[in-house]
């Protein structure tokens, strides 16, 4: 046999970073990039689902909302993925101008579809989907979502 | 690049949106060009066929809940018809079942704006 590893056996204690520019067309390439190292270590097809579309509720809030009105060619996502062996960790973050993480109420659906509202899903999505989420939030300088997913 | 498709089709009275793709805040702007155009067009009868969609975010929902109440005003609807279970627990997550129809069949979803 070759060195390389060709079996399902999990990679674990891993780290994978990646930068793009905060473009919605990158959207695709960041839940590819998640994808494909969440998948072969072991999550089921729901569950990788569920991380890509974690991460892309967080990076769009980037590019609506940290980033809005910014040059986007200079402003960036980053992107850091970990593999441990019980669970995934992906860090995304950027340097836009930040928010409140204790203003986002989980919001009530009646009463959110009913006021045709668009906006702040995303963060109630991320909570929903992944086990853990934790904001650290510097406008201006870092702000960064962390979250993590355990396997079953 | 994410791809997503939108192709028109008239039923009648009923228009018929097939979707497919990746719906997210890239391509969320061509559904909703679609749907400003049926409307522009007086055309409140509405199903979206979801068979050929692989993935939704919020950005995708929001343009259903942009123009539900518009549509509903004009006595029409945004029936949805055929999604995937991926794609349909998204929309469980966020409570559309109790808001919006959801059809196996794009037909029967046709059908109902007859009834």
């Amino acid at each position: 046999m070759s060195g390389k590893n060709t079996t399902t056996v999990p990679k674990k204690n891993d780290t994978y970073h990646m930068k793009v520019p905060a473009k919605s067309e990158n959207l695709d390439i960041i839940r590819k990039f998640v994808s494909g190292i969440a998948e072969p270590i072991g999550f089921s097809d729901e569950e990788v689902y569920q991380i890509e579309l974690a991460v892309d509720e967080a990076s769009a809030n980037i590019i609506n909302h940290a980033y809005r009105d910014m040059d986007s060619d200079e402003e960036k996502i980053q992107v850091t993925v970990k593999t441990r062996k019980d669970k995934i960790i992906i860090i995304i973050a950027d340097k836009g101008r930040g928010f409140d993480p204790a203003s986002l109420e989980t919001p009530d659906m009646d009463q959110y579809l009913k006021e045709r509202r668009q906006g702040g899903l995303g963060v109630h999505l991320i909570k929903t989907l992944m086990d853990e989420v934790d904001f650290r939030i510097k406008p201006g300088v870092r702000n960064e979502v962390k979250m993590v997913k355990y396997f079953q | 690049m994410a791809n997503f498709d939108v192709a028109h089709e008239e039923k009648g009275e009923v228009s018929v949106l097939n979707i497919s793709g990746y719906l997210d805040a890239h391509t969320a702007p061509d559904f909703e060009n679609a749907l400003t155009k049926l409307l522009q067009d007086n055309r409140f009868k509405i199903v979206v066929n979801l068979q050929g969609l692989q993935y939704i975010s919020s950005a995708g929902l929001g343009v259903f809940m942009g123009f539900i109440e518009e549509v509903r005003e004009k006595d029409g609807d945004i029936k949805l018809s055929e999604v995937s279970e991926k794609v349909f627990k998204v929309f469980d997550l966020l409570g559309f079942p109790s808001l919006y129809e959801f059809y196996d069949e794009t037909e029967k979803a046709v059908e109902k704006f007859s009834n």
